[in-house]
């Protein structure tokens, strides 16, 4: 199949989709209460411009602040593991609890810890939390997975543990890392997302407020262009992350060939 | 003149309890070209890594009586870096010395126009052929300037003509450089071809079964393969395996 068709056969859907959808809440006569139409949607963008974006801007913030502190967590925490059996025994397990525990179970802990006038701060936790363990599990499957007999090489020449890490083993790591990262991106907002929902109160900005606000006062327009916004957001991060993913291995990677095949 | 390096007694049990080989005693001379020959699992790689010092010997020493020689090794698989291309892959030793990147980059290019890929220098293994990348491995262990050159059974995952094409030129690298290399392999004929001494390996633990000591013409190419001398080479090896078989049963 050709790029075009690739690209035009979802765009043709999308487009008959929502056709179909503004004829049936024309032609029923459906309460925009219930189901608004994409008109009313598109006019909900122009009128609550400023709340949308203001929230998509605390969301997107927060999103990736705390994305980038689960990668750097992570990618230090798998380094440690790496260099200590002793040290991964210790912690891992504590990791995988912290992962299995579901978030929306964690929130409102975490709120009274850190305190409704720091909400941003509680969102920060939880969606570093969610968005923390890919990246910790795949670096560290990554960091062991480099070649046993190009690390005998490494040290036949005399490289020291800091050149084995470096130059071997986290090149080797990398596409682990970066395929982690695409996962970790999306859940980081869904951390967000969820927190901001479970945190519960109105001092919380985001989108997800927005919408519960919305919700409750019956603006479905605006509450569902919230939802576009997020999962535009949501696109955006994996087309950003697959991006950076193909730029660092398209040139050696197995898992660019097949792509240009 | 002394050896350049010899095993004494040298032994290998590891961890789990399996007793891996020896002991084993062998001297190499420099400039020979050794082939430890046996089945697969009979500890002729155990012994290129005791060599190698990239493991301890569970008994026994592994002397060098001029020194430890500079050493390249040259692994089965080309075991190349894959997100390097094949000049930063042969670099890679010398830069772990700390050559400077300048001369690296003059030395591993050398090094990969010996084997016949100086148009090859930027390309990435994943677009390499089997026996390309082969060579790159081999132009590594080259760049360094190794003094022992020790591989395991570094083509046995090649077809019979990139095989015969990399005997012959590792046969050419040898005589030029004034190698000793220690080779381990589980093919006959590449023994017979490539050998100034084979050593027959028993299955684990490795033991010394019989060394072949018979001294065909030095140098050789293509056409010894053809000769009366390689048959009965290749014939004597061929029936001193089968006895260390026969003896281990």
């Amino acid at each position: 199949m050709n790029t075009v068709l690739k690209i035009a056969i979802p765009v043709g859907l999308g487009i008959a989709v929502i056709a179909a959808w503004q004829w049936a809440v024309t032609a029923l006569a459906i309460s925009p209460i219930v189901l608004p139409g994409p008109d009313a949607i598109a006019r909900a963008f122009v009128s609550d411009f400023a709340n949308l974006s203001a929230a998509l801007w605390t969301t997107l913030r927060i999103t990736i602040v705390a994305f980038v502190l689960a990668v750097v967590g992570g990618v230090a925490l798998a380094v440690l593991f790496s260099q200590s059996r002793i040290i991964e025994t210790a912690l891992f397990p504590y990791a995988v609890i912290l992962q299995v525990t579901p978030v929306v179970a964690i929130a409102p802990i975490v709120t009274i810890w850190v305190g409704y006038d720091n909400i941003n701060a509680v969102l920060l936790i939880l969606a570093w939390i969610v968005a923390f363990f890919p990246i910790l599990a795949n670096t560290t499957l990554g960091l062991r997975s480099a070649d046993h007999n190009l690390i005998d090489l490494f040290r036949l020449y005399g490289a020291s543990r800091w050149q084995i890490l470096w130059k071997l083993r986290f090149p080797s790591a990398l596409p682990y890392l970066l395929s982690a990262m695409k996962v970790s991106g999306g859940l980081a907002l869904i951390g967000v997302v969820v927190a901001e929902f479970a945190a519960g109160t109105g001092t919380a900005t985001g989108l997800a407020w927005l919408i519960t606000l919305a919700t409750r006062n019956l603006h479905m327009a605006t509450a569902f262009a919230a939802l576009v916004l997020l999962s535009i957001l949501g696109i955006v991060i994996f087309f950003a992350l697959s991006a950076l993913e193909w730029a660092l291995l398209h040139r050696w990677h197995e898992s660019a060939i097949a792509k240009e095949g | 003149m002394p050896a350049l390096l010899t095993l004494s007694a040298i032994s290998k049990t590891f961890a789990n309890g399996t007793v891996a080989l020896g002991p084993m005693d062998l001297s190499i001379q420099e400039g020979e070209f050794v082939s430890l020959v046996g089945p697969s699992g009979c500890g002729k790689s155990t012994a290129l890594r005791l060599i190698a010092g990239l493991i301890a010997p569970s008994g026994g020493t592994v002397e060098f009586p001029q020194g430890r020689p500079e050493t390249g090794f040259v692994f089965q698989e080309p075991t190349l870096m894959p997100w390097a291309d094949a000049l930063s892959n042969a670099m890679m030793p010398l830069k772990l010395k700390g050559v400077a990147a300048s001369e690296a980059e003059d030395r591993a290019a050398a090094a990969l126009k010996r084997v016949g890929l100086s148009d090859f220098l930027h390309a990435y293994p994943r677009a390499l052929s089997g026996g390309m990348k082969m060579r790159v491995s081999i132009a590594r262990a080259l760049a360094a300037g190794p003094k022992l050159l020790l591989m395991d059974e570094p083509f046995a995952a090649l077809d019979e003509f990139t095989r015969q094409a990399l005997n012959d030129d590792l046969l050419a690298l040898w005589a030029e450089d004034k190698l000793t290399v220690t080779f381990v392999t589980h093919s006959v004929f590449e023994s017979a071809y490539l050998s100034t001494r084979v050593v027959m390996v028993t299955p684990r633990p490795g033991r010394i079964a019989a060394v072949i000591d018979q001294h065909p013409p030095v140098p050789r190419d293509a056409s010894f393969r053809l000769t009366p001398e390689f048959s009965a080479y290749a014939g004597h090896i061929s029936n001193a395996l089968k006895q260390a078989m026969e003896g281990a049963h």
